[in-house]
C-alpha cells in the first residue's frame, strides 16, 4: 500500500517497500538530493530532515513511520537560501567541503525553532550530534548564535 | 547547469563572437591567435564577453581545501576586477588547457600562484592597450579600476566593451604585477563561492550524480589478501530492483535500481573465500615491527657525521618508540563514481583528487584511447588523500563495461572503512645523545612502515643542527592497501618527532622553545649536510608563537610547544591542557603559520582550524585493527571522530609576509599531536608513544 506523505509543502505518495529508510526514498525516488548518507546508522546527522517539525535522521526511518506526516528537507528550508541559519551559515563561511552541512543546517535550524536563543552550551550540546570531518566546528557554533541574533529582529 | 568546456566554447562563439588564447598563450604563437578569434575564453583561467560577463575558471578538484575560490581570487586581483562581478566555474579535466589538474600535497597554489597572476595581469595589460589605442593616448596613461579602464581625460570604459578589441592585440610578453600593498581582494575573508548551492542543498558531490539510464551498484570485496572462490547469487538476482549481479577481480558487484534494494541484496548474498597464506591480523604487524626494528635491511636515509661513534661518547642517551596504527580516511562522502562505458568512448564522472591518472588508468584498463574518455570533476565531501587513489574509478569503469549500462558505484560507510586505503603503520624508534653541556651531538631515527615506502623524512629538523645523524627506513610490504593521507607520513612522525624532542630537552634541563632556537641558530651558523627548510622562518613562527600563546607565562596551565615545516609551510604550536575530574582536557591551541601570502583569510582560518581539529580528533580517538584480513570497527559507532563538543578554543595567527603563497591544507596538521600530547605531559608527566593518546 502506497504511502502517503508531505513533502516540503508537497504531497507524494510512495509505492515501494514501505521499511525504506525515508533517507533513500528522498534521494532514489523524489530526486531529492540535499539530504546526505554519511553512515546508515544515526551516528553523523548528514540526513538530518524534519519530520513534523522535529529533527529526526532519515537514514533509519522507514518510511511507514512518516505515513502523514510533514517531512522539510534541506531544499524546503528556504529555497532562496534567506533563512536565518543558511544567511548565517553564508556569512561566516562555515562550509569547507559542504557535504555535512544539510545536515547541519537542519539540526541548527531545528534546535533554534525550539530554542530560538540558546546558550552557548546549549549550542554545542545541540549541534554534537552532527559529525564534520573537515572540522567547521567552530563556525558551525559561531553561525549557531549569529543566525540567533538574526532570528531576534 | 554545468557547462562543460567544449559548450561553454561552443555557446561563446555563438552569442559573443569573441576571443581566447589557447594553454600555449604565454608563447603567442600562430596557432594559438587562431583559437582568438573563435570563443570568448582569453586564457586557460578566464574568459570575459562584451557583455561585460566574467567568468574564471577554476581547474583543480575542489575538496574542501578552498581552492575553487583562492584560485579566482588571485587572477581576479591581477585582472583588478570586483569580486562580486565574477563567476567562477569550475574546469573539466582538460589537458590541453591546464598543467596540474590534481589536488594533493598542497601544492597547487605554489605550482599556481605566477601562472594565475600572469592570467589576470596580461589580460588586464591588454584591455588597458585597447583602450589606449582608442581614445589615441599612451598605455602608461592609463589605468583600472573594478574592470574598468580610465584614462587621462577622464575616459572610462568597461572591459566588456574593450574585450573584442583587447582580443585581437598580441598579447604581451611582460607584465607588471600589483603591489601587495595595493590588494584588494588576496588577504581579506572571502566567502566560499559554493557557498550558496551548499546551503540550500544543490546536488553538487559525487553521490549526486544522476544520469540518463543510470543504474546503481554496490561491490563487496574480500578480505585483504583473500580470493574469491565463489557466491550465491541465485536468490539475490531474483530480489525485487536486482538487475545483475556480476563478478570481476576477486569483487562481488549488486547492480539495481535503487540503493535500498541493493543494500536488501547484500544482506543475502554469500561469498567464500580462501587464501594462500594466513590473513594479516594486528598481531602480524607488530610481529612485523620487531622484525623491521631488528633487520639489517634497513635503507639509510641520511647519514651525517658518525653515529655510533657519537652515541658511544654521550654523557646521557634518551631513547623512545613510537607506534603509528592503521586508520581509515574517512571522509564525509563514501568513495563513489560514476562510469558510462560505451563501445569506444567512456564518460566518467564524480569526486577524484586526481582526474587525469583516472582517465589514464581506465584507458589502460579498457584499452580505450584517452582522447575519448571524458572526464567531469564533481565537488567532493572531502579527501584527506583517499581520493589520490582511483581504485573507485577503475572498478565503475570495468562493471559498466561487463554490465553495459551507465553505472553510479556507491560504497556504504563500511564499504568505506574497510575496503581499503589506510594511512600505513609504522613504527618509529628515536635515540638522542647529550653531551656534559646538553647539546645534541647524536640523533638516531629508524622507521619501521607497513606499506609506507620511506617512512621516515630525513632531512627534518633538527637534522642538519646536529653533527652525526643516523636516518634508517625499512618497509615491508602487506596485502592491506595504504595511500596518502593529510600530510603523508608527517601526520604521524610529525608528532613523534616533536614529542621526542620535548623528552630530549627536559633530559638536558632545557626549555624546548630555547633549545630549538639553539639548534636553529646552529643550522644558520655551522650547518650540517643538506639543509631542507629556512631556519628564519622557522624563527619567527617559534617567536611568534611564544608571545601570543605567553609561553610559560600563564600559572596553572600546562603548555606543550611543537614545530612543523611541511609542504613548505611552517607552522608553531603552543597547546593547553587543563586536568577535569583527573582527565587531561584540551582547552586550546595557538598556532603561527607561515604561509607566505595568504590569498584568502577566511578560507585559510578554516583550514588551519579544520588541520588541527583533524590531527587532535586522530590522534586522541582514531583506533583499527585487523583481524583475518578484516578491519574494524567499520563505522562510526565504533570508529571514534572529534566532534563539536570536543575542541578547544583555536587561536589561528599568519605571519603574511608576502612570499609567494605555499600549502594549507596540510601543514597545521602534523605539529598538533606533539603539542597537545606535550602539554598533557606538562599536566600528568606521562608521555604519549602512540595513538590514540591515552
Ligand atoms: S547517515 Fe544518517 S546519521 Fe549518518
Ligand atoms: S564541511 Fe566537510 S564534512 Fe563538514
Amino acid at each position: 500500500m502506497a504511502i502517503n506523505c508531505t513533502v516540503n509543502k508537497k504531497k507524494v505518495s510512495l509505492d515501494i517497500d514501505p521499511n525504506t529508510p525515508l533517507l533513500w526514498a528522498l534521494r532514489d525516488h523524489l530526486s531529492l538530493l540535499g539530504t546526505k548518507y554519511g553512515c546508515g546508522i544515526a551516528q553523523c546527522g548528514a540526513c538530518t530532515v524534519w519530520v513534523n517539525g522535529e529533527p529526526m535522521r532519515s537514514c533509519v526511518l522507514p518510511i511507514s513511520a512518516v505515513s502523514n506526516a510533514q517531512i522539510t528537507t534541506i531544499e524546503g528550508l528556504d529555497p532562496a537560501g534567506k533563512h536565518p541559519v543558511q544567511v548565517a551559515w553564508d556569512e561566516l563561511d562555515v562550509p569547507q567541503c559542504g557535504y555535512c552541512q544539510a545536515g547541519q543546517i537542519m539540526t541548527a535550524a531545528g534546535l533554534l525553532k525550539n530554542n530560538p536563543h540558546p546558550t552557548d552550551q546549549e549550542i554545542v550540546d545541540g549541534m554534537s550530534g552532527n559529525i564534520c570531518r573537515c572540522g567547521t566546528y567552530h563556525r558551525i557554533q559561531e553561525a549557531v548564535k549569529l543566525a540567533s541574533k538574526k532570528i531576534k529582529k | 547547469m554545468k557547462t562543460s568546456r567544449r559548450d561553454f566554447i561552443q555557446k561563446a562563439s555563438l552569442f559573443t563572437g569573441v576571443f581566447t588564447l589557447g594553454f600555449d598563450w604565454f608563447s603567442a604563437d600562430a596557432s594559438a591567435m587562431e583559437v582568438v578569434a573563435s570563443t570568448g575564453r582569453f586564457n586557460a583561467f578566464l574568459s570575459i564577453d562584451n557583455l561585460g560577463k566574467i567568468i574564471l575558471y577554476s581547474p583543480n578538484p575542489e575538496i574542501g581545501q578552498g581552492i575553487k575560490t583562492a584560485f579566482p581570487v588571485v587572477v581576479a586581483e591581477e585582472l583588478d576586477v570586483d569580486w562580486a562581478q565574477v563567476q567562477v566555474e569550475q574546469a573539466n579535466l582538460d589537458t590541453k588547457q591546464f598543467e596540474r589538474q590534481l589536488t594533493g600535497g598542497s601544492g597547487a597554489l605554489k605550482h599556481s600562484w605566477d601562472r594565475l597572476r600572469k592570467a589576470g595581469a596580461t589580460v588586464r595589460k591588454m584591455m588597458m592597450q585597447a583602450a589606449a589605442d582608442q581614445w589615441k593616448v599612451d598605455i602608461a596613461k592609463t589605468k583600472t579600476s573594478k574592470g574598468f579602464v580610465l584614462g587621462p581625460a577622464g575616459q572610462k570604459a568597461s572591459y566588456g566593451s574593450l574585450a573584442e578589441a583587447a582580443s585581437k592585440l598580441p598579447v604581451p610578453s611582460e607584465v607588471t604585477y600589483k603591489d601587495r600593498k595595493d590588494y584588494k581582494i588576496i588577504g581579506t575573508r572571502v566567502k566560499g563561492v559554493d557557498n550558496k548551492n551548499v546551503v540550500t542543498g544543490k546536488p553538487l558531490f559525487g553521490i549526486d550524480i544522476r544520469k540518463p539510464g543510470m543504474v546503481f551498484a554496490q561491490i563487496v570485496r574480500p578480505p585483504f589478501g583473500a580470493t574469491l572462490k565463489s557466491f550465491s547469487a541465485d536468490d539475490v538476482k531474483k530480489m525485487p530492483g536486482i538487475i545483475d549481479v556480476v563478478s570481476f577481480k576477486n569483487k562481488v558487484a549488486i547492480v539495481g535500481s535503487t540503493t535500498y534494494a541493493i543494500l536488501q541484496a547484500r544482506a543475502s548474498l554469500r561469498c567464500d573465500y580462501s587464501s594462500d597464506a594466513p590473513l594479516e591480523s594486528t598481531e602480524t604487524h607488530q610481529k612485523w615491527f620487531d622484525e623491521g626494528m631488528k633487520s639489517d635491511k634497513a635503507q639509510v636515509m641520511r647519514k651525517d657525521g658518525d653515529f655510533s661513534a657519537a652515541i658511544a661518547k654521550a654523557v646521557k642517551v634518551v631513547e623512545a618508540t613510537y607506534e603509528c596504527p592503521f586508520i581509515s580516511h574517512s571522509p564525509m562522502e563514501p568513495m563513489n563514481f560514476f562510469a558510462d562505458v560505451q563501445k569506444d568512448s567512456v564518460l566518467l564522472a564524480g569526486p577524484t583528487q586526481v582526474p587525469q591518472p583516472a582517465q589514464k588508468a581506465v584507458s589502460d584498463l579498457l584499452k580505450i584511447p584517452v582522447e575519448k574518455i571524458q572526464l567531469e570533476i564533481s565537488k567532493m565531501g572531502g579527501g584527506f588523500g583517499r581520493r589520490l587513489n582511483n581504485d573507485f574509478v577503475l572498478e565503475a569503469a570495468e562493471l559498466s563495461s561487463i554490465i553495459k549500462k551507465p553505472v553510479l558505484v556507491m560504497w556504504t560507510r563500511e564499504d568505506d572503512m574497510t575496503g581499503g586505503i589506510y594511512r600505513p603503520a609504522a613504527r618509529y624508534h628515536f635515540k638522542a645523545g647529550l653531551d656534559a653541556s646538553g647539546e645534541i651531538i647524536a640523533f638516531y631515527l629508524r622507521g619501521v612502515g607497513i606499506n609506507a615506502g620511506n617512512s621516515t623524512r630525513q632531512d627534518n629538523f633538527p637534522v642538519g643542527a646536529i653533527e652525526n645523524v643516523l636516518i634508517e627506513s625499512f618497509d615491508q610490504k602487506s596485502a592491506v592497501t595504504t595511500g596518502p593521507w593529510r600530510a603523508p607520513i608527517t601526520n604521524f612522525l610529525g608528532f613523534a618527532e616533536q614529542a621526542f624532542l620535548d623528552e630530549v630537552a627536559e633530559l638536558a634541563g632545557k626549555d624546548p622553545i630555547q633549545m630549538r632556537l639553539a639548534l636553529l641558530e646552529k643550522v644558520k651558523t655551522k650547518p650540517v649536510g643538506k639543509i631542507t627548510y629556512e631556519p628564519d622562518r622557522f624563527e619567527e613562527v617559534i617567536k611568534q608563537v611564544a608571545e601570543k600563546a605567553q609561553w610559560k607565562k600563564k600559572p596553572g596551565v600546562h603548555q606543550g610547544f611543537s614545530v612543523y615545516y611541511s609542504h613548505l609551510s611552517y607552522v608553531a604550536q603552543i597547546a593547553e591542557v587543563k586536568v577535569e575530574n583527573g582527565k587531561p582536557k584540551v582547552t586550546k591551541v595557538t598556532a603561527v603559520t607561515d604561509c607566505g601570502e595568504v590569498v584568502n583569510l577566511s578560507g585559510a582560518e578554516n583550514q588551519v582550524k579544520g588541520a588541527i581539529i583533524d590531527g587532535m580528533g586522530h590522534a586522541m580517538f582514531a583506533k583499527l585493527s585487523f583481524q583475518a584480513g578484516v578491519a574494524s570497527p567499520n563505522n562510526f559507532n565504533t570508529y571514534r571522530l572529534i566532534r563539536g563538543n570536543e575542541i578547544p578554543v583555536i587561536d589561528a595567527h599568519f605571519v603574511n609576509n608576502g612570499i609567494a603563497p605555499t600549502g594549507l591544507g596540510e601543514p597545521a596538521l602534523p605539529p598538533t599531536g606533539g603539542s597537545i600530547a606535550n602539554a598533557i605531559y606538562a599536566a600528568t608527566k606521562k608521555r604519549q608513544y602512540k595513538q590514540p593518546f591515552s
